[in-house]
């Protein structure tokens, strides 16, 4: 079914619009609720596309542009799908020092896109981060919650990447 | 004088006494003192964001940390400030010097050549080189839509237009989107303000101190009909225009120019010199009608005016359940546009291909409005070119017309006779008072002479009136109400929509103030409007022109009454209906992209 607006995003029918919907009415009568439901419809979907904003504005009235600035300067907020599985590479000092750059080179050349990009077949998205905290490691790349230490060779990398392709 | 609990501070060795929620910038400027200022936008926009403020101070002998910004820094008692400082100096200095960095600084081709702030701001502190020679970020520019342009080259990141859509107008089309270095002030999602819930009222145009914002320019297209001899040139101009067009040749603001305009416009070579008041005295007697029809034949109440384009897309985009109750009456540049190419150029036998129809109007939402497709007939657009007061002005500068000494002249006839009551249209209050002085005289059947209705008139958001008048034989209490600035205008609705209000007639301005101050007028620095207001000044200088016509009901036009005789027979007949009214749809925003 087509909206009025061309779209056929049926929010209807999409029951996680009605999940976002149950978490702005549990906090209407707060103050300062955008940051919240923001981080609310991130957990939801995973991506903030205009639709959701579109939603979000029109349920806690606050301009879409507003939202979209706050969820353009925060990094905890994506606007483009992320993939499955998220590739973190740590360019903080010791990591870089130690040659995260040829890291991210490899794993950049191995998947095809660019830093906060997502393959096409939605699998990996890879993204740059400060120091994830285990420096003795440099350099590090996480994936989801794995950690993947002294990656002085980066031959190793599509063999690791392999493991998540399953 | 209320008893107002004050302060003592000193500003740079000058003590004074102020009242205690001044900010420093404020008690400076009581003691004598200028801060220069660059985001600052007085009640609009105090966010201390350019640093261009800064002051040092100290309170009972113990300084403050850093150099506080003075626009948020409110006074407490012993606080001693420096604005002229070595410190202070060289701060200024070095933040001017970083916005000038990512600043695209083709001043001498720019839209805001002489009128912008930031300009104006390196003059006075004497900004003799630009040393950081660094990367700028990517230009965007959005010149999709007919009304507002938007150059990210030239923005400053001052949020003026933010605050001044979001707080003031109540919409929040733009916003600081992403961050740092590429920080940009745009809609969500990249879109165009074309695409978006912007309804064109160009208030960011005027709390914008550069270019980043500005009105979408014609002035090419104007002078190529001028020189076409084939062409027949007309032009009309909005009441609101003659109260703010002499700012440009700095004159007072609201000082009125009528006569002069009209001179000018002769001189650059219009064919015809006509005036919308011609087509607002026209509005008031088909809208009036509409009125008395819904009121007396129980038609769809409230009835709500339509002169305002912005207004119409607000209720289009945002109350479309309201749309029944617009009044069906094209705006008066519509309806005057209309008029030209068939009463006119039947009259004069002029062939209406060979007219082209140029308004000059206080707004940029008008350019956007003209294009309406359906805003023609007999495939004649009535409108072919919209320019704002300040193009009007610009204009006049390539002319190089001596504005100043031009002689008082008077439009052309047979569109170019007003009443009072049309010049006051370009105020808010001023369409509910022109309609009023008419509807009261029909009602009645009396030439009543108590015709100034006060309480519509200022600068209050919302205005509420009653006047008893005699509806089918019965004494009935009429109930209007005026709102100015779209934020005003939900407030009216929302309250409507509530059943906790019930009015016969509103009017609405998208603009606050209404068209005096709208996004086409002359630029008021956000300094000058520290003494004057814009607003009121121009507004006066309209209900001072009222005044002195000796006619002030728009039923007394004599060329609108020679119209309805010769041509349109009767208010909301079928030629009006034809020409002169038009209707409205829901529009839909923020539309997926291709």
């Amino acid at each position: 079914m087509q909206n009025d607006c061309g779209c056929n995003c049926n929010k209807t029918e999409d029951k996680r619009y009605a999940e976002l919907k149950a978490y702005i009415d549990s906090v209407k009568d707060s103050q300062g609720i955008t940051m919240t439901v923001l981080q609310e419809a991130q957990r939801i979907f995973g991506y903030l596309p205009l639709e959701v904003q579109k939603f979000i504005s029109e349920n806690i009235g606050v301009p879409i542009a507003e939202l979209y600035g706050i969820a353009t300067f925060y990094s905890q907020f994506a606007i483009t799908p992320k993939g499955k599985h998220h590739i973190g590479i740590c360019l903080g000092t010791a990591c870089y020092v130690r040659g995260a750059q040829k890291v991210m080179d490899k794993v950049v050349e191995e998947l095809n896109i660019g830093v906060g990009e997502t393959t096409q077949d939605g699998l990996f998205t890879i993204d740059a981060t400060r120091c994830l905290g285990c420096c003795g490691l440099a350099p590090v790349m996480m994936i989801d919650d794995d950690v993947y230490g002294k990656l002085d060779n980066v031959d190793v990398i599509p063999a690791i990447l392999e493991k998540y392709r399953g | 004088m209320e008893n107002v609990q004050k302060v003592n501070v000193t500003i740079n060795g000058i003590a004074v006494s102020v009242p205690k929620d001044y900010t420093v910038l404020l008690a400076a400027k009581a003691a004598g003192i200028d801060i220069p200022t660059l985001c600052y936008l007085k009640d609009i926009n105090e966010i201390a964001a350019c640093r261009v403020c800064v002051v040092e101070a100290d309170i009972n002998g113990v300084p403050m940390r850093n150099l506080p910004a003075s626009c948020v820094l409110q006074v407490q008692e012993g606080m001693n400030i420096r604005t002229n400082t070595a410190k202070v100096r060289k701060a200024v200095r070095n933040n001017v010097e970083l916005i000038l960095a990512n600043h695209n600084r083709e001043c001498l081709t720019c839209r805001r050549n002489g009128s912008c702030e930031l300009q104006k701001l390196c003059d006075e502190l004497g900004i003799a080189d630009v040393p950081f020679d660094g990367a700028k970020r990517k230009a965007v520019v959005d010149d999709l839509s007919h009304s507002i342009i938007r150059d990210s080259s030239k923005c400053i990141l001052c949020g003026r237009c933010i605050s001044t859509c979001k707080n003031v107008q109540g919409i929040g089309v733009l916003d600081f989107t992403n961050r740092g270095f590429n920080t940009e002030v745009a809609p969500a999602f990249d879109y165009s303000m074309r695409d978006v819930d912007c309804v064109f009222c160009g208030q960011c145009i005027n709390a914008c101190p550069v270019a980043a914002l500005r009105e979408k320019p014609y002035i090419d297209q104007v002078w190529e009909a001028i020189e076409d001899p084939d062409k027949f040139v007309v032009v009309q101009t909005a009441p609101a225009v003659r109260a703010a067009l002499g700012e440009e040749f700095g004159l007072p603001v609201g000082t009125p120019v009528t006569g002069k305009m009209v001179a000018a416009l002769r001189r650059i070579g219009f064919d015809k010199v006509f005036d919308t008041n011609f087509s607002a005295d026209l509005t008031i007697l088909e809208e009036g009608t509409e009125l008395l029809n819904r009121v007396t034949k129980g038609g769809t109440l409230p009835m709500i005016t339509s002169c305002s384009p912005g207004w119409i897309r607000f209720c289009e985009i945002n109350y479309p359940d309201f749309l029944d109750n617009l009044s069906t009456c094209k705006s008066p540049q519509q309806m005057f546009g209309a008029l030209v190419k068939s009463y006119y150029a039947e009259k004069f036998n002029i062939d209406p291909k060979k007219i082209v129809s140029v308004s000059v109007m206080p707004c940029v939402s008008k350019k956007t409005e003209a294009t309406r497709p359906e805003m023609e007939v007999d495939g004649n657009r009535d409108i072919d070119i919209v320019l704002t007061t300040r193009e009007l002005g610009d204009m006049i500068k390539q002319a190089r017309i001596n504005f100043l000494a031009l002689p008082d002249e008077e439009d052309d006839s047979i569109l170019g006779d007003y009443t009072g009551a049309a010049v006051i249209f370009g105020t808010t209050g001023g369409v509910m008072e022109a309609a009023l002085r008419t509807v009261a005289d029909i009602l009645t059947g009396e030439n009543l002479t108590s015709i100034e209705y006060d309480d519509v008139r200022g600068l209050e958001g919302v205005k509420e009136a009653s006047v008893t008048l005699p509806i089918n034989g019965t004494p009935t209490e009429i109930k209007v109400a005026v709102a100015h600035g779209t934020a005003n205008a939900a407030k009216v609705l929302d309250a409507v929509r509530a059943g906790e209000k019930d009015y016969h007639f509103i009017e609405v301005m998208a603009c606050p103030g209404g068209c005096v101050h709208g996004g086409g007028q002359p630029h008021v620095s956000a300094k000058a409007r520290l003494d004057v207001n814009p607003k009121a000044n121009r507004a006066n200088a309209l209900y001072s022109e009222d005044e002195r016509l000796v006619l002030r009901k728009s039923h007394d036009n004599p060329e609108v009454k020679k119209l309805y005789e010769d041509y349109l027979k009767e208010p909301n007949g079928h030629l009006s209906h034809k020409l002169l009214h038009t209707h409205y749809h829901k529009r839909e925003v923020y539309c997926p992209q291709e």
